[in-house]
């Protein structure tokens, strides 16, 4: 196990190197290129002063709510949708006529609405997170064995019953790789929110850091950026493997 | 006219159907499924459906729990129309894996019906033990469906049907999926469970000895639409037995009548 963990880490650890012989070798002079140690110690300078913090807290806030928001319309509504068929139909057009409209493509009037700051964001954030939550919530539901909503009916459980008892649950592991990947989402957006005009966060401290022409900073930042989504991502799959690693089992043999 | 199926432990009480059948049609998709069929079960009867592949006995059996409506006729339990499925009739399903749920353990499974009962929480796990004891389950209350084979299963969803406390227990090929050996020991447990319990029983087979070796009496449907084809009274003495029971000469006798009818049902 741990050998092999290893040796996924030298391959980028040999470029790293190469890429601090090759910077030290021309004596890189660079607006946009930095030798990794002066990436490290910008990274750990950023800690020391607390900037680094600052940005992150500002951004995993807006990337969270939007995706709770996002996630619990998209929810709601991928759960009403696979329910009711009739729903479904009647929606279909509004959906797949909003679903294309790409999220930064509302900035300018989420701007004019909510003005600078977390608001706007997080609004921003949870309408990309809609989409895929829903989409894949519906896909979810509509795919549960229709034996056990037989088993319900003839159990007579109630709406709340049936839905808090055999949907969700059955719908479950689906739904969380949604979430999944709706959380990469909520990253993504919301840093190109900062990056493009909000001044919050990670986004708008890379954009810092470039206009004072720090490509150590700006790298360093960039480097963050890639471990978080990287530990999200890996957090969320060992919660999912260890939540329903038996559910999905059951499902996938199905 | 009260069956003469008096000699076992499910002696008849004379008096009105529990479920009765009056000319029913069912339809699907423009097609005709099922074709003027009246049918009544007697409280504590045990009846058994059979008839070749395709003739309607599962949608048969799916309107006596409700889950369909007739196009025309009516079918009745108790003297009331079915509009809906109801908690006193429990369904066992052929595909036990798909019946279960497979995030919850053995308990839990049980514990669904007990739920959706109403039955308080403090006395749930009481009732769970007696029940998984009952259909020979006592030791596999942690385990989850995936983790027992398919006889376990079956006696699971047979446990959670139970736990309806059911008058009417409708079973559709419950035992189709399974092997010889377990089917015979689960056809005997079933049978000791119904004369515990009391309910009627409809059961739905293709296997001809099993509606025999099981039933008071076998109704054989015609494919194409669904009809009834042959009723058949079944005296053999009870409590029955798979090797003497499976000798007597009227068990082979109807054996041979049953076998003939589908043979001439599928010409």
């Amino acid at each position: 196990m741990i050998p092999e963990r290893i040796k996924a880490l030298l391959l980028p650890i040999a470029i790293l190197a190469i890429l601090e012989i090759w910077a030290r070798a021309v004596h890189l002079q660079s607006d946009s290129l930095a030798p990794p140690s002066a990436i490290a110690a910008a990274l750990v300078e950023a800690f020391q002063d607390g900037s680094m913090l600052i940005a992150t807290r500002d951004t995993l806030i807006s990337a969270f709510a939007g995706l709770s928001i996002g996630g619990a319309v998209g929810l709601a509504c991928g759960i009403a949708l696979g329910i009711f068929p009739i729903f479904d139909r009647l929606m279909e057009v509004t959906i797949e006529a909003i679903r294309p409209i790409p999220s930064i493509a509302l900035l300018p009037i989420a701007l004019i609405a909510l003005g600078f700051g977390y608001r706007m964001e997080i609004t921003i954030v949870a309408f990309a997170c809609v989409w895929p939550i829903l989409i894949l919530t519906r896909a979810a539901v509509g795919g549960i064995e229709p034996r056990l909503i037989e088993v319900s009916r003839a159990l007579r459980l109630s709406p709340a019953d049936r839905v808090r008892k055999i949907i969700i649950p059955a719908a479950l592991p689906r739904i969380f790789l949604a979430f999944r990947l709706a959380a990469g989402i909520a990253l993504i957006v919301a840093v190109t929110v900062e990056i493009a005009i909000n001044p919050i966060g990670l986004g708008a401290a890379i954009m810092t850091a470039q206009q004072a022409l720090r490509p150590d900073l700006m790298l360093a930042y960039l480097f963050w950026i890639g471990l978080i989504g990287y530990l999200l991502n890996t957090g969320l799959m060992v919660a999912q493997r260890h939540l329903f690693g038996r559910a999905a089992l059951v499902g996938d043999s199905a | 006219m009260i069956a003469a199926v008096n000699q076992g432990a499910n002696s008849l009480r004379p008096g009105r159907a529990q479920i009765a059948f009056s000319g029913v049609t069912l339809d699907l998709g423009g097609k005709a499924i099922l074709e003027n069929i009246s049918l009544d079960v007697k409280p504590g009867e045990f009846l058994c459906i059979i008839g070749a592949s395709g003739c309607g006995k599962t949608t048969a059996l799916r309107l006596a729990a409700g889950l369909y409506q007739p196009t025309s006729g009516t079918v009745a339990f108790d003297g009331k129309p079915m509009l809906a499925p109801r908690r006193d009739i429990a369904i066992v399903f052929q595909d036990y894996g798909k019946a279960l749920l497979p995030w919850r353990t053995a308990a839990g499974n049980v514990s669904l019906a007990l739920e959706a009962s109403g039955v308080a929480a403090s006395q749930r796990a009481v009732r769970i033990d007696e029940l998984l004891k009952k259909v020979g389950l006592p030791n596999h209350a942690e385990k989850y469906p995936a983790e027992m084979s398919g006889g376990m299963q079956q006696r699971l969803q047979i446990a959670r049907c139970l736990a309806q406390e059911p008058k009417a227990l409708l079973m559709d090929e419950p035992f189709g999926a399974l092997d010889a050996m377990t089917r015979q020991g689960l056809q005997d447990e079933v049978l000791s469970l119904v004369r515990a319990s009391d309910a009627t029983v409809v059961f739905v087979t293709h296997d001809l000895e099993e509606a025999i070796y099981l039933g008071d009496r076998v109704i054989g449907l015609l494919p194409h639409p669904g009809r009834i084809g042959i009723e058949l009274k079944i005296d053999l003495p009870r409590p029955r037995d798979q090797l003497t029971t499976r000798e007597n000469p009227e068990f082979l006798a109807l054996r041979r009548e049953l076998f003939d009818f589908i043979k001439a049902s599928e010409a």
